[in-house]
């Protein structure tokens, strides 16, 4: 997993992916939202300061504070669903620790953008 | 013949010469090995040390752990080889999955650097066997990410299996259950985030910490 996740990473190119591809095989480019949270139950210590200071902001009323990250990218694959697995693949293998972290990711077709495989 | 010991070094590490220093103050013999390589060198013993590897991008340790060495040092830790990370080391080893939980932001969200006591819970690791448990230990910490965390089964099978290494006195970071080190099943791989190689000589302020470089030398 490693060794395709290091070419994905360096080359956008995925497991299964050897460059070469059927001259009648089109791949589309999705636009891919990665909405990283800490797991329920993990202390979220950035959350937990920002929601101690809103009081004195005048902000009263405000609870339930968390904060995560947004990694945003652009993925080449032939569908959907294999934009979305291995999109899925990057989160577990590296966008999150899975220890203390889930995400939700929201893949789109990138607008009027597809390419025709080589 | 000497204890040569490997000092890992990615980009961003900066606690190599500490740690190289310390290991030869004590004896050893510090090698440096370059992240990019996949040949541990024939070192008897590895300490993975501090800094900010691949700039703590993403997570700290979340680049690191692809480097090419780390699958070195992972498959010397399954045959039993003593490995020890420091600080950033240990947020590598965690994220390598060779050490359990995790470390987040410190509690209150303040970068602390200042001497803590640490208290030995167990003699049964790498870098423990020539301490006593409930020895004080006088030992720095320098850290954001420094608030050990894990799920419940976890923290319940590290306290069964006695892998708890060392605890804080002072919890200064919010980690569960005051944990400051935490070794593998195995006990050769340890994870801590105090500094012991910049408390090896007096003139440092301490020397509490030549105990534990001691022992990982003399763990081979």
């Amino acid at each position: 997993m490693n060794g395709s996740l290091v070419g994905l990473l360096l080359n956008g190119r995925g497991p299964g992916d050897d460059g070469i591809r059927e001259a009648e095989e089109t791949s589309m480019i999705y636009d891919v939202m990665v909405e990283v949270r800490l797991r329920d139950g993990i202390a979220d210590p950035a959350g937990a300061t920002i929601e101690r200071a809103l009081p004195s902001l005048g902000y009263d009323g405000v609870a339930g504070v968390t904060v995560g990250k947004t990694v945003r990218f652009t993925i080449e694959a032939s569908d959907e669903v294999e934009a979305k697995v291995r999109s899925e693949e990057l989160c577990v293998s590296f966008l999150t620790n899975p220890v203390i972290e889930d995400a939700t990711l929201s893949v789109t077709l990138a607008d009027g953008i597809s390419g025709v495989g080589a | 013949m000497p204890t040569t010991v490997g000092v890992v070094v990615f980009p961003g590490t900066n606690c190599e010469m500490d740690a190289v220093t310390a290991v030869e103050h004590i004896g050893g013999t510090g090698r440096l090995l370059w992240h990019a390589d996949d040949d541990l060198a024939g070192v008897d013993a590895v300490i993975v040390p501090g800094g900010f590897a691949h700039g703590d991008y993403l997570r700290p340790g979340a680049i690191a752990r692809f480097s090419p060495m780390m699958a070195a040092v992972a498959g010397f830790a399954a045959d039993g080889g003593p490995v020890v990370g420091i600080c950033n080391g240990f947020q590598i080893l965690t994220e390598a999955g060779l050490l359990p939980g995790a470390l987040q932001k410190n509690q209150g969200l303040k970068f602390i650097c200042k001497p803590t006591v640490l208290r030995v819970e167990s003699t049964d690791s790498v870098i423990t066997r020539q301490t006593t448990v409930g020895a004080k230990l006088l030992v720095p910490i320098n850290h954001f990410e420094g608030n050990y965390t894990c799920d419940s089964e976890t923290l319940a099978r590290l306290r069964d299996e006695d892998r708890i290494v060392l605890r804080y006195v002072e919890n200064p970071n919010g980690s569960v259950d005051d944990i400051a080190a935490v070794c593998s099943e195995g006990r050769n791989v340890v994870g801590l985030m105090p500094h012991p190689e910049r408390a090896c000589d007096e003139l440092l302020g301490s020397a509490d910490g030549a105990v534990l470089v001691r022992s990982l030398l003399d763990a081979v």
